[in-house]
Formats: C-alpha cells, sequence, structure tokens
C-alpha cells in the first residue's frame, strides 16, 4: 500500500512536468496551428542559462527569473525570425523547421556547454516528508512542483477568459482574418503566444532539471512524454493539457513501479491508442472531428 | 540513350515507362557501383535502402496525406525479421527480405487501421509513440532480440561466378540497388494508376473522395500497408548491409530523419526521395569531414556535423517551400524560357 502510494504521489509530481510542456505545446498549437518540436530544445536552453547563472552568482532564484525571461524572448525571437517565414505554408514544412531548430539548439548547447549532462539544485529540499515515521516519495519540492504547474495553468485560464488580451489572442487563434479587420495586430499575437508558451516551458524545464540533470539531450523524453499528454488531452484544451500530463505521469510511475522501467515508452503507446481509438481528437477536444 | 529518353516522354503507357525508367537506372547505377570505391559502394548500399523507405514514406504522406513519425520502428520490424530468419533459421537472402517486406507490411496493417482514424498531429502522436514503444520489445526480450547488442548475422557472400576478388560492398550495393530498383518500378506504377489517384483524391477532399465511391479508410490503411512494406524492406536491406540489426540503429531520431528526408527531398516525388536519400547518406560524412577539416576545440568539432545540419533544415525549408526537387523543377522551367526570349 505505502508503495501504491509512493508511486501515486512520483506520478503526480512528474505528470505535473509533462502537463507544462504539454501546456506549453497546446499554447503554440492553439496560436500558430504548429507542433513545436523545438519546445525541448528551447527549455533546454533557458535551464543551461539558469544552471550557469547559478553557478556564477550563486542565487538559485536569480538563476529562475533570468531563464523565464530568456525564455519568453526566445519564443518571440523564434516565432518572429523563423517560424513567421512558413506560417500558413504546407503544415508540415513548419514542422521540419521546429525539428532543425531543436537539432541546432542542441548542437549550440554542446558547443558552449559541452555534452556531458550537470546537476541542477532544485528549488527546495527534495527528502520526502515523514508521514507517522515513514517517509513518502513526495517532498517539499514536489509540492512546489505541482503548485507552480497549477498556478500556471489556473493563470493561463484568467489571461486567455478574463482580460482584453486573452480575447485578443484566442481572436487571433480561430479567425485570425476577422480578428484583423476588427484591428488585433495578429501577428503581435502570435508573437505574444509563442513567447508565453516558451515561457511555461522554460518553467518546465527548471522544474524537471534537478531529476534528469542538464545536456543537449537530457530533455528528449521530457517533450516526447509532454507532447503525448497533449495529444492525450486533446491540443485544443489547455484543461486536457494538464490532465493528460497527471494521467501519463501516473500510468508511468505505476507501470515502471510495477512492471519495470524498460516498458514504460510501451504503455504510453498503449494508453495513447487506447484513448485515440475512443477520442480521436483527445479526451477533451470539444470540435467534431470531421471536417466540412 | 536518346531512344530510352523518347520511351520516357511519350505516352507508351505507365507499365513500359516504368520499366524504361528501371533499366535505365539499372545501368547507370552499375556503372557508378563499377567505378566506385569500397567506401563509396557502401554509401551507394546506404543510399539504396534509405531509398526504399522514403519511396514508401513519401506515397503515404506525399500522395495520400499522412503523416508518419514511426517508420523507424517499422525499419526495426523488418530488420529483426531478416536478422533472426538468416541468422536463426539459415533462410537464403530474397526469400527472409520478402519476409521482411510481408511482416512489416501486417503490422503496417494494425497501425494503418488505427490510424485511419487519426488526422494530423494526433497521427503525428500515435506514430511517434509507435516509434519509442515498439523497441522496448527488443529490451523486454533480450533472449530474442539480443537487447541493446542485437543481433549480427554473416555477410552475404557474393557468387564464385564473380570471381574470388569482387569486393563485398559492392555485392551489398548490388543487392541493396535492386531492392531500390524494384520499389522504384513498383511505386513508379502506382503513382498513375487507379490507386494512386485515389490516394490523392482522400488527401485532397475526404468527402468528395467519399462521394465518387472511395472507402476512405480503406484507401487510407492501404496506403499506409503499402509504405510500411517498403519500410519493412528497406530495414531488411539495411540489415544485410550492416549485418546487425540492433535497437540503437532504430531510435526516434531515425524516423524524424525520414520524415525530414523527404520534405527536404520534395513531399510526393520519387525523385524527391532520391534527393532525401543522397542527403541522409552524404550529409552527414561532408558535415563530418568538414568540422575534422578545422582545428576547432572538441566540443565545437563534434557538435559542428549536428549544427550544419539543423541549419540546412531551416534554411532549405525557408528557401525552397517545395524541397529540392521543387527547386530543381522551377529552375528547369525557367531555363527554356530564358532560351527562347534571347532568341527572339
Amino acid at each position: 500500500m505505502t508503495r501504491f502510494i509512493d508511486l501515486t504521489l512520483n506520478g503526480i509530481s512528474t505528470g505535473a512536468v509533462y502537463a507544462a510542456v504539454a501546456l506549453a505545446l497546446v499554447l503554440i498549437w492553439r496560436a500558430t496551428r504548429i507542433v513545436n518540436f523545438a519546445q525541448g530544445g528551447m527549455l533546454m536552453i533557458t535551464t543551461f542559462i539558469a544552471s550557469s547563472v547559478i553557478n556564477t552568482s550563486g542565487s538559485y532564484w536569480l538563476g529562475f527569473v533570468v531563464a523565464l525571461a530568456s525564455g519568453l524572448v526566445l519564443g518571440a525571437i523564434v516565432e518572429r525570425l523563423l517560424i513567421r517565414k512558413v506560417e500558413g505554408g504546407p503544415p508540415l514544412n513548419a514542422v521540419i523547421v521546429a525539428l532543425g531548430l531543436l537539432v541546432l539548439l542542441q548542437a549550440s548547447a554542446g558547443m558552449i556547454w559541452g555534452n556531458t549532462p550537470r546537476s541542477f539544485p532544485p528549488a527546495f529540499s527534495i527528502r520526502g516528508y515523514d508521514v507517522g515515521g515513514t517517509r513518502v516519495l513526495f517532498s517539499p519540492n514536489d509540492t512546489f512542483i505541482v503548485l507552480v504547474v497549477i498556478g500556471v495553468a489556473v493563470g493561463l485560464a484568467a489571461l486567455f477568459r478574463g482580460t482584453a488580451i486573452g480575447l485578443k489572442l484566442r481572436a487571433a487563434a480561430f479567425q485570425p482574418e476577422v480578428a484583423r479587420l476588427l484591428g488585433v495586430r495578429v501577428g503581435r499575437m502570435f508573437t505574444l503566444g509563442w513567447a508565453l508558451a516558451a515561457l511555461v516551458g522554460s518553467l518546465a524545464g527548471l522544474l524537471v532539471a534537478p531529476a534528469v540533470f542538464v545536456g543537449p539531450n537530457q530533455f528528449d523524453p521530457i517533450l516526447i512524454f509532454g507532447f503525448t499528454a497533449a495529444v492525450l488531452g486533446g491540443l485544443d484544451s489547455p484543461v486536457g493539457a494538464v490532465v493528460g500530463g497527471i494521467a501519463l505521469g501516473l500510468v508511468l510511475s505505476y507501470v515502471s513501479g510495477y512492471e519495470g522501467a524498460s516498458l514504460v515508452t510501451l504503455a504510453a503507446l498503449v494508453v495513447l491508442l487506447a484513448v485515440l481509438m475512443i477520442r480521436p481528437g483527445g479526451l477533451f477536444s470539444s470540435t467534431r472531428e470531421r471536417r466540412v | 540513350m536518346n531512344a530510352a529518353l523518347r520511351v520516357l516522354r511519350k505516352p507508351y503507357g505507365t507499365l513500359a515507362r516504368s520499366l524504361a525508367l528501371v533499366v535505365l537506372a539499372a545501368v547507370i547505377l552499375f556503372l557508378v557501383s563499377e567505378a566506385l570505391g569500397a567506401y563509396d559502394d557502401l554509401q551507394l548500399a546506404n543510399g539504396a535502402y534509405y531509398f526504399v523507405v522514403l519511396a514508401g514514406l513519401t506515397v503515404l504522406t506525399g500522395l495520400s496525406g499522412q503523416i508518419s513519425l514511426g517508420h523507424g520502428a517499422l525499419m526495426a520490424v523488418g530488420a529483426y525479421t531478416v536478422a533472426l530468419l538468416i541468422g536463426n533459421e539459415h533462410w537464403p537472402l530474397v526469400p527472409a527480405l520478402l519476409a521482411a517486406t510481408g511482416i512489416a507490411a501486417l503490422v503496417g496493417t494494425a497501425v494503418g487501421a488505427a490510424a485511419t482514424r487519426l488526422r494530423g498531429p494526433y497521427l503525428a502522436g500515435a506514430t511517434l509513440a509507435f516509434a519509442i514503444g515498439l523497441p522496448a520489445l527488443a529490451d523486454k526480450y533480450t533472449g530474442t532480440f539480443g537487447g541493446e547488442n542485437g543481433l549480427s548475422i554473416n555477410p552475404p557472400t557474393p557468387p564464385s561466378a564473380l570471381g574470388a576478388s569482387f569486393p563485398l560492398e559492392r555485392w551489398e550495393a548490388w543487392i541493396a540497388c535492386v531492392g531500390a530498383l524494384f520499389v522504384l518500378f513498383a511505386m513508379n506504377n502506382l503513382k498513375s494508376s487507379g490507386t494512386g489517384r485515389a490516394f490523392r483524391a482522400v488527401r485532397d477532399d475526404e468527402i468528395a473522395a467519399s462521394l465518387c465511391g472511395l472507402r476512405v479508410g480503406r484507401v487510407q490503411t492501404l496506403a499506409f500497408v503499402l509504405s510500411a512494406a517498403c519500410a519493412g524492406l528497406g530495414g531488411g536491406l539495411l540489415a544485410v548491409v550492416l549485418q546487425l540489426a540492433a535497437p540503437g540503429a532504430f531510435q526516434l531520431g531515425l524516423s524524424l530523419s525520414l520524415l525530414t528526408a523527404i520534405v527536404l527531398g520534395g513531399l510526393g516525388s520519387l525523385t524527391g526521395a532520391i534527393w532525401g536519400a543522397a542527403v541522409l547518406v552524404l550529409l552527414p560524412s561532408w558535415t563530418n569531414d568538414l568540422a575534422h577539416s578545422f582545428s576547432l576545440p572538441g566540443n565545437v568539432t563534434a557538435n559542428l556535423p549536428l549544427a550544419i545540419y539543423g541549419l540546412v533544415l531551416i534554411g532549405a525549408m525557408i528557401a525552397w517551400p517545395s524541397g529540392i526537387q521543387g527547386a530543381v523543377r522551377a529552375v528547369a522551367l525557367r531555363l527554356p524560357a530564358r532560351r527562347a526570349s534571347g532568341g527572339s
């Protein structure tokens, strides 16, 4: 029973990270209809920047803030310089540009910081809480991770539903032509969408880095499972991204705990296929699948 | 040569044109393989099995409009089939390759049937999960699949009629090229057949296609099965050429580079698949040589080829949205026009 509770808690905290990456992917999908495979590379770069800042200044929170700010800037630059050129073209071309950017970012990080993964400090203690004399697999840092991801999800919902800029973002995403006629600067909204997504992505990188270490390829599984979580929940739904992330985290934690870590990827395949066979547009798809 | 080109251009029927194309390609490949050294023959063999996979993938994505990030795993199915049949059961080469094609097609039937309900990124997600999920089986059943080390097989022996000193690499290149020519013939026919038209109709408008009496799901599954068969054959040829089937060769990176190769080459065209295969084989070795020709710090030298690859992908997609073949076609269209205006 304690093992089950441990695996559940562990699943929730890893699932929260998948949820954050999924949120970043969903934001970009909603804004520009592009699956941003470069997200893994972008959050890798910002986490490396945080690592360098922490090492030189000695302050975790300074590195944290610098990473978020650089994520915001990086997202805006990528959209403005690269993605703008392939938006509205064949959808696969944007995917290939994103993949090319992922490779380029990974190679650049390897050139600057080397290919050997390095450790990354957690925000809070990673010693599990003592509950009635036994130590559970959930630490103050895990609490921090879950709270931050919940906070981001609620914050994004408030931004999209409750503010004028959120309304413009949604209008630009769903009806760019009409939004442009109504005076929304659609291009700026796309840039803002990418910047926000990269901010959320860089947050995910900071949260998961203590567990996976920082290296050019260390975040690849996070991107893959984040994408799986986004597809699971439905790429149009931020709620789906969070639910999909937590659900995937739980399933993978149980499978890895009871059946062995080598089956984790196979379990992700089974879960994804099972859900997509019943709901081809993900758990929280609202639009009908057939286009007319 | 001129007669062959005339056959290619005139409407003698698709079959005759495909045959002429294959004969022409066979002659060129034969002469090229004779002229190349051992290393370049091996590169030719690598390019040939990549072409086999890319030709199938470009039909799937370019013609029928479905995306797959899982063809690396289908290649693994073919490679492991060949390794098991040749290594353990001592099957001859050709039946083993046919079995690899068939088994990959079977797996492709299952994936393709599931895929017909999925569109765009959802299909990408499902096939991506397939690409990372399937190699886990090699780890789970270490006894059968050899775990991380994989299965190695003996190199194919060139027939004694070719002489004792016939290089192994050239023989491997010939095997792979015969597979490539076979696929070139089949896919070139398919493109202009009724099936090919059905693929295009489904890609362009599913509802219109189903109103015309096409069973959309079946057409899409068929496209997936055909491309899976190609991937299986390509994977089988890979196992023969490298004499190894190991999980390290079939990581997600392989599936992604297959997709990038068909888009970079030019989606939906078999010539584009040739460009894509050439990029997959030549770019890594060129960039490696380039990186080592400067005396740069170790980190930079190790990562420079990857960086160039990334830059090429981004630059090519922005400069040539319809791939290398699209760019070549645009140049070819402009040439006669310039000549005509110069003459008048």
